[in-house]
């Protein structure tokens, strides 16, 4: 999944994705001659391998349609959504640009977006209801088209379970339990660390706990990030890492390759697109791990959160705004172009049908011991709660790494952490001039 | 002939404006208004209404001192300020005086390979800051350190290197690796053009070469020391690459810690380019008035001293 790729781009070859970069700017002035057509559009993306998925387009509906689409790759995430922004200020932002669900909000509060409801409408239906909701913020308008999901889940080694007498946690309790368990049996070891590097991780618990940090009632916006669920899910964390239990070091660096590798750490807490990750840094237990559902707050509960997961959306300085939104819904649901991208860029679909078609009949090959891997992930994925993102995700996320990073990593009370969190995220709404209700 | 007499003085006067020209159009146009447009968004501020949905809803708006008083009230920044203090407390003067050092030991009569080493310690110098950062991180690891592989096998106690007090050193020594070649390089060229008789005549006098270190050769390069103390400083309080690097690999290193990094959180992450621009301009005037405040101490003292 790109969105993990992109941290451990940073964490190994910052200098290989500047240069990348540069390379991408360089060629940014020859957008659309490479083919003849009425219209020729720029597309920003990060995921690996969609210039073929393009080609499919390129070759088919879009030569019917005379719609060229040219893939321009990006690097991931809030850097795209930074060089989306200043593009955009320049009235140059591409006509197509892949955006995570949380950047939707900031991307519409500057107006980079265009309402594409009347061109995509009607694929509405392809989607399960929370994860349509993020792409129209709660409006009328819809400013994207869902490509991808994280739903989250519980991932552990499954040999080593079995070695210590572990029982896979059904609720946060017993993970706990788990974790204390494991320690008492193998002192060196840890269930899993509690990692600040990755706010996303974070939200998703939250989400699950039943969070939703941003939300509007009139022309206000409420901000909960210091609610009763997260407050839950921080504490929880927070007593575990003061107990000791679980580590307290970053996920995504040589480390912790190398803990999950060894079995230093034999649980991680993550989404569908987990094997991608794990097939990388603990390349020697390909086999040996298993996936199961995430743990949950009380037994009767049936829900999950998730991390990461993109979307298409359309820019408002497109001068083909109809045709670019007619390609993204192309895109996300056409059956030939999941498969395309399931295959090429590894993604987890959006789109319900595509979640059982060929490409997920089988399970992901370092997982191949789970034969009903993609079964049970689409089972898990309908009970993903509904997210609420604001226009400063990017706010209250850095501010979490820095506030949790301290806090972890002094083993302190994460509830201030928590509450530092909410603070920063109002202060800066309340500088930019958005009415926040308290 | 009391034309051409008349004539010629017009021609010299416009001669060097015509040749400053360009160097004055390229300076206005790269350096002067970027600077100037930076200033001008240091004052500028943007206005959200409503729920900030759909267009039209922000606007920039004239912000007076607000950025400023915002940067002086952030703490984050003065900490940053400090925790770089810290850092060039342990850089500057380590690197200096390890290059004065190898300067002047390469410098001695009796020194073998001397190009090979000179070579040897310039040459991290030529590996990019980031590069280093992310050599130096790997060997910090714990996990993944053959340093700290050795230890535990001599049953030594393993310090986290990327944690507390330590992660000034660590830093340090990123920075000191692979800026002491450079600097030895600037010391070494100016210790070679001290003419000989300078050392023939303290010879005869009686002078050990501990004694010409100290008392002829370190004055006799004062300036050059002044010069690298100057550049050193500079790129202190520039330092980003280096914690933005190891940043990923350990909690203590926040997305704020150098006054830089939160220049560029702010303009990139926060997307405030406003708040991002101000903090710039407050760094660039504390550096100048540094950089610039230690040069014209250093200039008075050399002419007190010549006075004398």
């Amino acid at each position: 999944m790109p969105h993990t790729k992109r941290r451990r781009l940073v964490t190994t070859a910052v200098a290989v994705s500047l240069g990348a970069t540069t390379l991408a700017a360089c060629g940014s002035e020859d957008g659309g001659k490479a083919e003849s057509g009425p219209v020729s559009l720029t597309y920003w993306t990060w995921a690996p391998g969609m210039d073929k998925v393009v080609d499919l387009w390129n070759k088919g509906p879009g030569r019917k349609d005379r719609i060229t689409v040219t893939v321009k790759k990006q690097a991931s995430g809030d850097t795209l959504v930074t060089k989306i922004l200043t593009a955009h200020k320049a009235k140059k932002a591409p006509d197509l640009v892949q955006a995570e669900y949380q950047a939707l909000p900031t991307l519409v509060s500057n107006d980079a977006l265009a309402d594409i409801s009347r061109e995509v409408g009607d694929v509405k239906g392809r989607f399960a209801d929370g994860v349509w909701q993020q792409t129209t913020l709660g409006t009328d308008a819809v400013y994207a088209v869902p490509q991808d999901i994280g739903p989250m889940m519980f991932y552990y080694r499954a040999d080593l379970f079995k070695k210590y007498g572990l029982k896979v946690p059904a609720t946060w309790e017993q993970f706990a339990e788990t974790a204390r368990a494991l320690k008492k049996k193998a002192p060196d070891k840890d269930l899993t660390t509690f990692s600040a590097n990755d706010s996303g991780l974070f939200a998703g618990l939250a989400q699950q706990a039943g969070a939703k940090w941003w939300t509007t009632s009139g022309d206000k916006w409420k901000v909960a990030i210091d609610d009763a669920a997260t407050r839950k899910v921080a504490r929880f964390w927070g007593g575990l890492v003061k107990e000791g239990v679980v580590d307290n070091q970053p996920m995504y660096t040589p480390a912790w390759n190398k803990a999950l590798d060894t079995g230093k750490q034999i649980a991680w807490v993550s989404a569908v697109w987990a094997p991608g990750t794990l097939t990388t840094a603990a390349p020697d237990t390909k086999g040996k791990w298993a996936m199961a559902p995430l743990p949950q707050w009380s037994l009767d509960q049936d829900v999950t959160g998730s991390w990461g997961g993109s979307s298409t959306a359309v820019t408002t300085d497109s001068a083909h705004q109809a045709a670019a939104a007619k390609f993204a819904a192309w895109l996300n649901t056409d059956g030939d172009a999941l498969n395309a991208l399931a295959k090429e860029s590894g993604i987890y679909p959006a789109s319900t049908s595509a979640q059982l078609s060929g490409a997920f009949s089988n399970p992901p090959a370092y997982f191949s011991n789970q034969a009903d891997f993609y079964t049970k992930a689409a089972e898990i994925a309908k009970t993903t709660a509904p997210s609420a993102w604001g226009p400063n995700v990017n706010v209250a996320y850095t501010s979490f790494k820095d506030a949790f990073g301290a806090a972890a990593k002094d083993r302190s009370d994460f509830g201030a952490a928590l509450r530092k969190m909410q603070d920063d995220t109002v202060a800066d709404m309340t500088k930019q001039g958005f009415e926040v209700s308290r | 002939m009391s034309s051409s007499a008349s004539r010629r003085p017009y021609g010299v006067k416009g001669a060097p404006y015509g040749f400053l020209l360009p160097a004055a159009l390229l300076f206005a146009l790269f350096f002067a208004l970027p600077i100037g447009y930076a200033v001008w968004l240091s004052f500028r501020k943007v206005h959200v209404s409503g729920l900030g949905l759909g267009s039209g809803a922000r606007r920039e708006v004239w912000a007076g001192f607000e950025n400023y008083t915002g940067a002086f009230r952030d703490s984050e920044l003065l900490h940053g300020a400090l925790r770089v203090l810290g850092y060039g407390c342990v850089v500057v003067p380590v690197m200096l005086g390890l290059a004065l050092l190898f300067a002047l030991m390469l410098d001695t009569d009796r020194v073998r390979l001397a190009p090979f080493t000179r070579l040897a310690i310039f040459l991290p110098y030529a590996v990019p800051g980031v590069v280093a950062a992310l050599l130096w991180g790997f060997l910090y690891l714990p996990d993944v350190s053959p340093f700290y592989f050795v230890l535990g096998k001599l049953g030594l106690p393993q310090p986290d290197l990327l944690d507390g007090g330590p992660l000034y050193l660590a830093l340090s020594n990123i920075a000191v690796w692979g800026g002491t070649g450079f600097n030895m390089i600037v010391i070494y060229t100016s210790l070679r053009a001290v003419p000989a008789e300078v050392y023939e005549a303290a010879r005869l006098d009686g002078a050990t070469p501990l004694q010409i270190a100290l008392r002829i050769k370190i004055p006799m390069v004062a300036p050059s020391l002044v010069l690298t103390f100057f550049f050193s400083i500079i790129a202190t309080l520039q330092v980003f690459n280096e914690p933005t690097t190891l940043k990923p690999l350990t909690n203590s290193v926040n997305t704020t810690w150098s006054p830089l990094m939160k220049v560029y959180q702010d303009a990139f992450g926060r997307g405030d380019i406003y708040a991002a621009a101000a903090e710039a301009t407050l760094i660039a005037l504390v550096t100048l008035a540094l950089s610039f405040g230690f040069l014209r101490a250093a200039n008075r003292r050399n002419r007190q001293e010549e006075a004398r």
